[in-house]
C-alpha cells in the first residue's frame, strides 16, 4: 500500500542566499535528475508543502518570513538546510546582519553541505528528508489517533 | 433502475478514472520533457497524503464553500450520465464554479483573490461556447435531454463540427492548461503561488483535487457525446475521440506558454463566434 513517502511536496525559500544554492535546487528537479518520478513537487506554497528547503544564511529581515513559512507548513514537516550558509551561515556568518544559519529561527532536520551544494547532495538530502518525513508521519497518524481515543473518553 | 446504477457507477468510478486520467497526463507531460515521469497512480498517492495531513484553518467558510462545490460537481455529473437535460448540467456545472470562487474568496489572501478573479474571467471565457454547445445539441437533435441525444440515429460531431472544436478549445481552460492556466496552474511556479488554491491545504486541496476528477469525466462525457448513437460501436468511437481530445490538450499544455486574460477573453470569445456561431446559422439555416 501507498504511503506518504510517495509524495514529498518541496517548498524552496531563498534566505540570504548567493543564488548558488537555488541554482542546484533547480538544477535538481530538470530532465537529467528528473526529482518527480519520486512524486517530489516544487510547490510554492507553504500550506501544500511536506519538507522545506532553505538556502541560505538567515538575516535580520528574512527571520520573521522564514518563521512564518516554517509555521504555515501542516505537520508532519521536515526542514532541509541547503548549503553551508543555510547550515551554519556559512562565509557571510559574521556579517553584522546575519543571524545565522537557518537553525536560529526554525529547527533543521537534514543539513546538506557544500557550496554551492551539488545536486547529488541535494537530492540525498530530500531523500533523507523523505525517510524522516514518513517516519513523522507514523507519529503524526499514532498523536491523531490517541487523540480521537482520548476525545471518546473524554 | 438502470438510472440509479448509472449515477452510483458516476460516482464511485469517476474519482478512479478522473485520477488514471490525470496520472497519465502526467505521465506523457513528463515523457515531451524528457523525462521519466512520475508513477501513473502519483495522484492517488498524493490525495492519499493530503487527507493525512494537518489542518490548518484559514477560514471555516473555506470548507463550507468547497463543500459544493464537490457535490454540485457530482451533481452534475450525476445528471448527465443518468441521462438528464444536458442544459440544466451546464447550470449546475457553474454553479459549482461559483462555489470555488467563494472558496477561494473567503481567505482574503492577496494570490488567492487574484486567482479567484481570474476564474471568474475564465468563466465568463469559456461560458458563451459552453451554452452554444447546449444549443448546438438542441438545433441537431430537438432536445436537450441526453439520453434522448445518446439514443438517436445520427452522430452530432457531422452536424456540428464548429460546436465541437469550440468545446475543445475551450476545455483547455476547463482543465487548467496552459496557455489558459492563469487563475490556478497544476505546474509549479507562476506569479500567484499557486493562485485559487493557495490557501487551500491538507483536506480541502484533496477534495478540490477530486471534483477536478469529477470535472474531468464529465467534460469528458460531454465530449464522448458528440460522437455516441443508437450504434453501440460509436461507444469504442467516443471513447477514442475523448482520449485524442485529452491527448491534444496535453500537447497544448506543454506546448505553449501563458496567456494574458485579455487575450485568452478576446480569443476565446472571437474562436467561439466563428466556429460555433457559423455552425449555429448553418443549422439554423438547414432547419429551415
Amino acid at each position: 500500500m501507498a504511503n506518504v513517502k510517495r509524495s514529498p511536496w518541496l517548498l524552496h525559500y531563498d534566505g540570504s542566499s548567493c543564488n548558488g544554492c537555488d541554482i542546484e535546487v533547480l538544477a535538481s528537479l530538470t530532465p537529467v535528475y528528473d526529482a518527480e518520478r519520486f512524486g517530489v513537487i516544487n510547490t510554492g506554497d507553504p500550506m501544500q508543502a511536506d519538507i522545506f528547503l532553505i538556502t541560505g544564511g538567515v538575516n535580520t529581515q528574512n527571520a520573521k518570513t522564514v518563521k512564518q513559512l516554517y509555521d504555515q507548513m501542516p505537520r508532519p514537516k521536515v526542514v532541509v538546510a541547503v548549503g553551508v550558509c543555510a547550515c551554519t551561515g556559512g562565509v557571510f556568518k559574521d556579517c553584522y546582519n546575519i543571524l545565522g544559519g537557518a537553525d536560529t529561527v526554525i529547527p533543521v532536520d537534514i543539513y546538506v553541505p557544500g557550496c554551492a551544494a551539488r545536486p547529488q547532495a541535494i537530492i540525498d538530502g530530500i531523500v533523507q528528508a523523505v525517510e524522516l518525513f514518513e517516519k513523522r508521519s507514523k507519529e503524526h497518524d499514532e498523536k491523531v489517533r490517541s487523540q480521537k481515543k482520548g476525545s471518546e473518553v473524554a | 433502475m438502470n438510472m440509479i446504477v448509472r449515477i452510483i457507477l458516476y460516482i464511485v468510478l469517476a474519482p478512479i478514472v478522473g485520477g488514471l486520467l490525470e496520472g497519465i497526463d502526467r505521465k506523457i507531460s513528463a515523457r515531451m520533457q524528457r523525462r521519466v515521469g512520475p508513477p501513473i497512480l502519483q495522484p492517488f498517492y498524493d490525495v492519499k497524503k493530503l487527507f493525512k495531513k494537518q489542518v490548518i484553518i484559514v477560514s471555516r467558510s473555506q470548507t463550507f464553500a468547497l463543500i459544493p462545490y464537490l457535490f454540485l460537481m457530482i451533481l452534475t455529473g450525476s445528471m448527465f450520465f443518468a441521462g438528464m437535460d444536458i442544459l440544466m448540467c451546464f447550470f449546475v456545472m457553474s454553479t459549482a464554479a461559483t462555489a470555488l470562487y467563494f472558496a477561494a474568496m473567503v481567505t482574503s489572501s492577496p494570490y488567492a483573490t487574484i486567482g479567484a478573479n481570474r476564474e471568474l474571467i475564465q468563466m465568463m471565457s469559456y461560458e458563451p461556447a459552453v451554452l452554444l454547445t447546449c444549443v448546438g445539441f438542441y438545433l441537431a437533435e430537438g432536445t436537450f435531454n441526453v439520453s434522448e441525444i445518446a439514443a438517436s440515429g445520427r452522430t452530432d460531431l457531422l452536424f456540428m463540427p464548429g460546436f465541437f472544436v469550440a468545446f475543445v478549445f475551450i476545455l483547455t481552460i476547463k482543465m487548467r492548461k496552459s496557455p489558459f492556466d492563469t487563475s490556478t496552474s497544476h505546474h509549479a511556479h507562476q506569479e500567484l503561488v499557486k493562485g485559487l488554491t493557495t490557501e487551500m491545504g491538507a483536506r480541502n486541496l484533496a477534495i478540490f483535487q477530486v471534483t477536478e476528477w469529477y470535472e474531468t469525466v464529465f467534460l469528458m462525457g460531454v465530449v464522448g457525446l458528440y460522437l455516441i448513437n443508437s450504434n453501440p460501436m460509436s461507444i469504442i468511437g467516443a471513447i477514442i475521440c475523448i482520449l485524442v481530445v485529452y491527448f491534444l490538450e496535453i500537447l497544448i499544455d506543454n506546448s505553449s506558454a501563458r496567456m494574458k486574460w485579455e487575450d485568452m477573453l478576446r480569443i476565446t470569445w472571437i474562436f467561439t463566434l466563428f466556429t460555433a456561431g457559423v455552425n449555429l446559422l448553418v443549422l439554423m439555416l438547414i432547419r429551415l
